[in-house]
């Protein structure tokens, strides 16, 4: 066979270190007495079989095989170190390459009885055949097993896996669409009042009644987060807002893209203010990277300059709290906003205003009061109604599947879990009906079962009362 | 002009992500959409270190308050600048012992090691450990039973910090066999489980339409104030 350019895919296991060694004692050991006896080789795997990964590019092949019978962990000596896989490339014959895999995957190697292989070489233009032994803890292989056929991947074009997320996400866009253009017609859209957003121009005037400086922090995650994005948006208001009332804003920040984003945003916010003499570049600048290293900066500032108003909008973690409980020990008019669920309750409990999650996402349309931007929050609400819907349905779905046990009402409450809200493959057994069944009767006799051992016991224990 | 262009490369970047989510075969094209963020990103970097001297060379020329730091972050800036491009100390790999510059720049032993080591790694773990500080005096002024929702809030703080801690176990297991779920952990694991997911679940739920909104709106070119225009 035309096989060259096989690639190692070496495992191992812990134990097998330790065997290694003791080997290597032994076999100093023996050199200066006797010569080793040939080493016996193990008993090969068997049914090596590969896939194509569905729904993929093209990039991933799976192997799975039957263990050998040497692979065994009742015995009381280890027999084997693990397997080897080894790949070859069938289209490129002319090319030999050899490696080993990452050293974290050494450890899976006994009772390994699966691989999915994602080398960048595999591509659909090829085709791979592939080899497998298992290795002996003296290091021996054993007989190799193949595939029957070689294996080539094909590319998908697209995922039905998400084909529901598909149809939910366009209908979502199709709403929000709509109302931006019956905004644009001039149809009147109500939306509530909210406090945070509110403040923006209170704070900024308390900032320049008092003579002292506007710190906003956007983040310390990059631009390539929608949270950065929606930070800067609002710095957008702010700026200008601050540049009417010739009030002094500082922005520090700890990724550099941001540092020019906000320059270029604060310098155009200046310039529609009709203030482009006061814009310099010093207001926005960089400080570090390191998340500890930029909070030391803020707080240091904080303390010193003592802003009379601060702005906390976009991505925080561990941060937060100390920002926005050294905000509040100087005095400061505080307004966060972030989509990080487990910082919210930090800054609500030491900011005077925040914008919890989707209104920190609608701060953008409605300061700036534009008619398309106010339609894109009237199709979010028909996004709420439908996830309130679905909930609903789900909640009956579920509440009725339990108390009927009706195995159709299993099947759907899975689908709507797995493949409606799901974007992965859901698991084969919870959307098969016969397999759904089976459990269900499975399921039935183990309770009967427990349920008889069970008044069994009790007519025991009352006879022998 | 100055905005059109970005605005174009933003959207089509962006329809890009999005399609390729669902066409497996486009993810080499979304993984190569990254890595040109990643190359914008390390550019910026140069602007930013840029950003770092200009500053503080202006203040400790101008002999600003507080200007000696300044000559301190210029110290820490350059030399570190200077171990890690240069890889002081870093030993050769085993493959090339006689090889100079071919361990990894952050090499155990290497100076930029060290500097991460010795400094930075004990200078964020004491800003880390001060939240505990901060956690305490926001949590007393959080609790104050001022009104009904404040009493309840305090209340459920009471029961989840008993509950997490070995006094929950100790105040109530004598009854824990009978009523497992009236104990201070079963009441714990019950508003943790209902009451926090369903909470923490609906604020996800915003933040998810929040952000389609968002992106669709920078898709569209409706919301251009990123670039630092209302109206283009």
């Amino acid at each position: 066979m035309a096989m060259i350019g096989w690639l190692v895919l070496w495992f191992s296991a812990p134990a097998a270190l330790a065997q290694d060694a003791a080997t290597g004692i032994a076999e100093e050991a023996g050199n200066d007495s006797v010569e080793a006896a040939p080493a016996t080789p193990p008993a090969p795997p068997a049914r090596l079989v590969a896939e194509d990964k569905p729904n993929d590019a093209g990039n991933t092949i799976m192997l799975s095989w039957e263990l050998s019978p040497d692979d065994d962990i009742t015995l009381d000596e280890a027999r084997l170190q693990g397997y080897r896989l080894y790949r070859a490339d069938v289209t490129d014959p002319g090319r030999e390459l050899e490696f080993e895999l990452a050293a974290g995957v050494r450890d899976l190697t006994l009772q390994r009885d699966e691989f999915e292989d994602s080398h960048r070489l595999i591509r659909p233009s090829r085709s791979f055949q592939y080899r497998l032994v298992a290795v002996g803890v003296d290091g021996t292989e054993s007989e190799p097993i193949e595939l029957d056929t070689p294996i080539s991947t094909t590319r998908s074009w697209f995922d039905p896996n998400r084909s529901w997320f598909l149809g939910l996400m366009l209908l979502i866009s199709f709403w929000i669409v709509l109302f931006i253009y019956l905004a644009q017609k001039g149809v009147d859209l109500k939306i509530r009042k909210i406090a945070g957003l509110e403040a923006v121009d209170e704070a900024v005037g308390r900032a320049t009644e008092m003579g002292r400086p506007i710190l906003f922090v956007p983040g310390i995650q990059d631009m390539n987060n929608i949270q950065t994005v929606a930070g800067i948006t609002i710095l957008a208001r702010i700026g200008r807002t601050a540049a009417e009332y010739d009030a002094r804003i500082e922005v520090p920040t700890s990724r550099s893209l941001v540092m020019t984003t906000a320059r270029e945003t604060l310098e155009s916010s200046f310039l529609s203010a009709g203030r482009p003499d006061a814009y310099h570049e010093d207001m926005s600048y960089y400080v570090t990277d390191e998340q500890f290293g930029y909070v030391a900066y803020l707080t240091g500032y904080m303390s010193r300059e003592k802003p009379a108003a601060c702005f906390y909008l976009g991505a925080f973690f561990a941060e937060s709290l100390i920002l926005a409980e050294t905000g509040n020990s100087i005095g400061a008019i505080q307004v966060a906003g972030t989509a990080e669920p487990a910082q919210l309750p930090f800054f609500v409990a030491a900011c005077d205003y925040t914008l919890i999650g989707e209104e920190f996402f609608a701060a953008s349309a409605y300061l700036s009061g534009e008619p398309e931007q106010l339609g894109t929050l009237k199709g979010q609400d028909v996004g709420k109604i439908i996830g309130g819907l679905l909930i609903i349905v789900g909640c009956l779905l579920a509440t009725a599947a339990s108390v009927t046990q009706n195995p159709q009402m299993e099947w759907a409450v899975n689908y709507l879990k797995f493949s409606v809200l799901g974007t992965e493959e859901p698991p084969e057994e919870l959307l098969d009906q016969d397999l759904i069944e089976e459990r269900m009767e499975e399921e039935a006799d183990g309770a009967n079962g427990e349920e008889q051992a069970f008044g069994g016991a009790w007519t025991e224990g009352n006879t022998q009362t | 002009m100055k905005r059109t262009f970005p605005l174009i490369i933003a959207a089509v970047a962006g329809y890009v992500m999005v399609v390729a989510y669902f066409m497996p075969a486009l993810q080499q094209v979304r993984e190569d959409a990254e890595e040109w963020f990643n190359i914008l990103a390390a550019i910026a970097m140069i602007l930013g270190g840029a950003s770092i001297l200009g500053m503080h060379l202006r203040k400790v020329s101008d002999r600003r308050a507080g200007w000696g730091f300044s000559v301190v972050t210029l110290l820490g800036f350059l030399v570190t600048l200077y171990v890690g491009l240069f890889k002081v100390g870093v030993p050769p790999m085993p493959e090339y012992p006689d090889r100079a510059w071919t361990g990894e720049y952050i090499a155990q032993g290497s100076a930029l090691w060290w500097s991460f080591e010795y400094i930075i790694y004990p200078i964020t773990a004491t800003m880390f450990a001060l939240l505990a500080f901060y956690v305490a005096s926001a949590a007393f002024r959080a609790f104050r039973a001022k009104n009904l929702e404040a009493m309840l809030l305090l209340g459920t703080a009471f029961v989840i910090l008993l509950g997490r801690s070995y006094a929950g176990t100790l105040l109530t297991g004598w009854y824990a066999e009978e009523y497992p779920n009236l104990t201070l952990p079963g009441l714990t694991d019950m508003i943790m489980g209902v009451f926090n997911t369903a909470g923490q679940r609906a604020v996800m739920i915003g933040i998810a339409l929040g952000i389609a909104a968002t992106s669709l709106k920078i898709l569209l070119g409706i919301d251009r104030s990123y670039l630092g225009s209302r109206n283009g």
